[in-house]
């Protein structure tokens, strides 16, 4: 099982990402420089977590315009799992390869945090080792998180099953007080029309060790892993 | 300032702008063999200002313990060094950014923040935590919200941007910071001990290298703003602070730690307080050489910029190395793959002088020695602080419920969580977070292995003000039993001493004071000082802080299998206190908070108790017994006891004694103590008995409330909606 790690000036939770990878796979990922053309046969892509470009601009904006994105973008289309977390989502919505976009939190504050996350859909590549309505606990860690598209593509997201992860408190109960950071129907994940790009906030790869106080991250990379083999 | 040019006359008014005083400008004419031009005199403006000098605490900061055998680098470099096993070493320090964050509270802190990751950086080692001590005015102090807002953001800005996770920090209120609060930042890095980095210049004809951002004209005389008293009219030095860009420091950060882990760097310097000035006179003073500068190969950010401003800006992201000979190209590729500048500015030489030279002219001629390491010293008269009178705890009887004092206490400025405060850092990136915020002391572990790095700050400075020495040695101890307390051997600490006008006998033996009380604990708990940063004349309109010295202790944790935290871990736990009790109300919150009184002398420190007590319940954790572990801190016994039952969800019973004063039993601030829950108390009665050290059962985990003796008790619901509640209604309401 192969995979890739995209690094972008600014990025800062790659290594956080090459752990959680090389537990579930067994193999050290392969880091990719942004300024590469060619991406390496990889079964996942993983576009990890920081401040690309220093959220200059947008956050994720400039990292969109990657010379390697082009090649994520085709590796998109040929159905290879990709996975983006915290700023790889900013990414991938600026690159087009997700819909929406991430906006200031509510609060207007950074906010590191664990928080409760209901599955709402098991039956994906990426959380095939949860049931439909667990509630799972991992961290968050970001200013612009507050998902927002137009109440159409929300419609479309929603009946088409692509919201994957809900806000929500330690029952599940999903309502505007357990949304953490203003995202329109407490979305904290969802994934492209062909199933085969997830984008989160929250950071499953910082929740892999019982010396992180959890492990419920390591079900979403299980996950990947068992779908690709 | 930016019409100084060239040919400046130097006239006695510009002197004094340039904070000389008369016998300082006589020694510049005496090193100098003539008038200096204005280049010169910038240079020795601010390489003799307290900032950089440590003119007025050079004498007392020397009596301070530096040694130990796992001390590989004490004060004098970018930062100090410490041997945590395996090949690995541990370098940090902390440092203030106290007047710069009072103007401007976002760019001050932010560049406070990036300026201390530099330090640790340039040492060749990753940073891998962040912990901020910070000071602000009274809570209803007009500019006390407006300032905790812009300064914690500035952290967060700074810190999460650079990857780097906030683990710690502590945070006080007092009406002594309304006109200077007090920002300091510490950062621990990690490295291999064998590839530490340091500033001495070598090798005539050796290439002198700049790299980084651009130079600007922000920051110019920074250091000599630092090294002065506040006024009224002091928010008109707002362009002297500097503007952070953390993006940058990320891609220096990752081009240094690659080009460090080739054999190229002779010597690296960060450009801090005074920017190219002091990093090159540091540099070829310590390699005993002479350095020949084209100021205008500098990369410049504005057009137009002068060798005065080029050689005072203290534009941030910026590094000066001294390579080896024929490596400019190789490490050129590395900075233009991180897209940074990188430019050969000068060079080696052995002349012993500093020689600037500007499109060819020579622009300044100074020698460096005497500048860098003759700068003045001064032995400033002092005066001992009065001792006050020990408050007798029978003097104090019970004008309020216990579990009202403890509600009151809990949710009072002092005491109130700080979550709203460290949920705006990043404190889990890295992936190595183990003990979080809101505990005794943040833990990291050290990627790859088992072992642990845990990190504190701490200063009492109510203590510090009632009795300078006792206050010290109680930040020293404090410090250590935080480490101690998530199980972790202290290893050494770095100070950064915060006082007002040195130039007052008061003020001075404060910081005198401080210095013999924080030696005395460094000796006796082995715990050395290895780096610091003095921060004086924190004076605002004549009015100055309490003595804030302020500690950073750093701690290894062997096995991170047995560490320790402070939430209750199981309610079927007995509660021991270890260390004794001896009812110390003096300068406590009780006093403050219940009976509207800051007096009494401080609790005082027994060295030799407190290592005994450290000792054993170290062992304890090590050897698994002890998984929930609390010091005693502000408030005493009870908040103490409240605390861990927060943190763990789960209620406990306190015992009353039979004899003696409730109030100093529940609420004294007696020092060397720590609570723990275990399920085995005859071992650890047992094991505290055999190391000659106090300790006794003083009640039961268990239940959903505190409560005392099975009476007077409060929910842990309502107890934590008082904990929690403070700061973020404090905190909105100021927004309106």
């Amino acid at each position: 099982m192969k995979s890739a790690v995209i690094l972008f000036p600014g990025i800062n939770r790659e290594n956080d990402a090459i752990a959680a990878l090389e537990q579930a796979t067994g193999t050290k990922p392969v880091v990719v420089w942004h300024g590469e053309t060619e991406l390496p046969k990889t079964d996942i892509i993983m576009v990890p977590g920081g401040f690309s470009y220093g959220d200059y601009l947008r956050c994720g904006a400039m990292a969109a315009k990657s010379p390697i994105m082009r090649a994520v973008a085709e590796r998109a289309k040929a159905g290879v799992t990709i996975l983006g977390v915290c700023n790889g989502f900013q990414i991938l919505t600026e690159a087009g390869l997700l819909p929406g976009a991430l906006m200031r939190n509510a609060s207007l504050k950074f906010i590191c945090k664990n928080t409760h996350l209901k599955i709402e859909n098991a039956d994906t590549r990426f959380t095939n080792q949860y049931q439909a309505g667990d509630v799972v606990d991992y961290p968050v860690a970001h200013h612009d998180g507050n998902f927002f598209a137009d109440s159409e593509t929300l419609d479309r997201l929603e009946g088409e099953g692509r919201v994957i992860l809900r806000y929500c408190d330690a029952n599940g109960v999903v309502d505007p007080a357990t949304n953490l950071n203003g995202s329109q129907r407490n979305i904290a994940g969802i994934i492209n029309e062909a199933g085969n790009v997830l984008g989160m906030m929250p950071h499953p790869e910082n929740a892999i060790d019982p010396l992180h106080g959890g492990t419920d991250g390591r079900n979403l990379f299980k996950s990947l892993v068992e779908a690709a083999s | 300032m930016s019409a100084i040019d060239f040919n400046t006359p130097i006239t006695p008014e510009l002197v004094k702008e340039h904070g000389l005083n008369e016998e300082e400008y006589n020694l510049v004419l005496e090193i100098m063999g003539r008038e200096p031009n204005i280049n010169e005199l910038g240079i020795f403006s601010v390489m003799w200002s307290e900032h950089c000098s440590y003119k007025s605490s050079k004498k007392w900061l020397k009596t301070l313990p530096t040694k130990a055998d796992w001390v590989i680098q004490g004060p004098g470099e970018n930062a100090g060094v410490i041997d945590i096993g395996d090949g690995q070493a541990a370098v940090f320090k902390m440092e203030s950014h106290n007047h710069p964050s009072f103007i401007e509270p976002y760019q001050g802190a932010a560049t406070g923040v990036g300026g201390i990751m530099r330090d640790v950086f340039t040492m060749g080692a990753r940073p891998i935590a962040n912990l901020n001590a910070l000071r602000f005015g009274e809570a209803d102090h007009p500019k006390t919200s407006h300032l905790l807002s812009g300064v914690v953001e500035g952290i967060g800005g700074y810190g999460n941007c650079m990857g780097v996770p906030t683990i710690g920090g502590e945070t006080n209120f007092h009406a002594s910071y309304n006109g200077n609060i007090l920002v300091n930042a510490m950062t621990v890095g990690l490295a291999d001990a064998d590839n530490i980095f340091y500033s001495a210049a070598a090798g005539i004809g050796n290439p002198v290298v700049y790299v980084g951002s651009k130079t600007g004209r922000d920051g110019i005389h920074g250091a000599t703003m630092a090294s002065a008293e506040f006024d009224d009219d002091s928010e008109e030095k707002r362009p002297t602070v500097q503007v952070g860009d953390p993006f940058t420091e990320k891609l220096l950060l990752e081009a240094c730690l690659e080009l460090m882990a080739t054999d190229m760097i002779v010597a690296i310097q960060d450009m801090g307080a005074a920017g190219l000035t002091s990093s090159s006179f540091e540099m070829a003073s310590k390699g005993g050489v002479g350095v020949e500068l084209w100021l205008d190969k500098v990369p410049m950010r504005e057009e137009g910029m002068t060798p005065y401003e080029l050689m005072l800006s203290e534009s941030q992201e910026r590094m000066l190395m001294v390579l080896k000979p024929g490596c400019e190209d190789a490490a050129k590729a590395i900075f233009d793959k991180w897209e940074l500048d990188f430019a050969v500015i000068g060079v080696l030489t052995d002349t012993k002088r500093m020689v600037l030279k500007w499109h060819g002219d020579v622009a300044g001629d100074l020698p460096i020695d005497p500048l860098a390491e003759a700068s003045p010293e001064y032995d400033r008269p002092w005066e001992p602080t009065p001792k006050q009178d020990r408050i007798d705890p029978n003097s104090i009887s019970a004008k309020v419920s216990h579990v009202d004092a403890l509600k009151t206490l809990i949710a009072s400025p002092d005491l109130a969580s700080r979550r709203w405060i460290w949920e705006q850092y990043d404190h889990l990136v890295m992936g190595n977070t183990i003990v979080r915020p809101g505990g005794d002391a943040g833990v990291v572990r050290v990627q790859g292995t088992n072992k642990g790095i845990a990190a504190t700050t701490d200063c009492t400075p109510r203590y510090v003000m009632a009795d300078p020495v006792e206050g010290g040695k109680q930040a020293v101890a404090e410090a250590y039993r935080n480490l101690v307390a998530t199980g972790a051997k202290p290893l050494a600490i770095t100070d950064n001493m915060n006082f007002g006008n040195p130039e007052r006998p008061r003020i001075m033996g404060q910081f005198v004071g401080a210095c013999q009380g924080i030696g005395e604990a460094c000796i006796a708990l082995e715990f050395p000082v290895v780096s610091g940063n003095v921060s004086l004349y924190n004076e605002t309109n004549g009015v100055g802080i309490m003595p804030t010295p302020a500690i950073g202790g750093v701690g290894v944790i062997s096995d991170l299998g047995h560490h320790a935290t402070i939430g209750i871990k199981r309610d079927d736990s007995a509660l021991i206190m270890i260390g004794a009790a001896t009812g110390e109300l003096g300068q406590s919150l009780y006093l403050k908070t219940i009976e509207g009184r800051e007096e009494g002398a401080p609790p005082p420190v027994d060295l030799n108790a407190e290592k005994r007590a450290g000792t054993l319940v170290r062992e304890l954790i090590e050897l698994g017994l002890v998984r929930t572990c609390h010091d005693i801190a502000d408030g005493g016994l009870l908040v103490t006891v409240a605390e861990m039952c927060l943190a763990g969800n789960i209620g406990a019973d306190l015992h009353l004694p039979e004899a003696g004063s409730e109030v100093a039993w529940l609420f004294g601030e007696d020092q060397g103590r720590y609570v723990i829950a275990t399920r085995d108390p005859d071992k650890v009665l047992n094991a505290a008995g055999s190391s000659n050290v106090a300790a006794v059962i003083i009640g039961q985990a268990g239940g959903d409330s505190v409560a005392i003796d099975g009476g007077d008790k409060v929910s842990l619901a309502e107890l934590r909606e008082l904990n929690e509640g403070w700061m973020p209604s404090f905190m909105a309401e100021a927004v309106q």
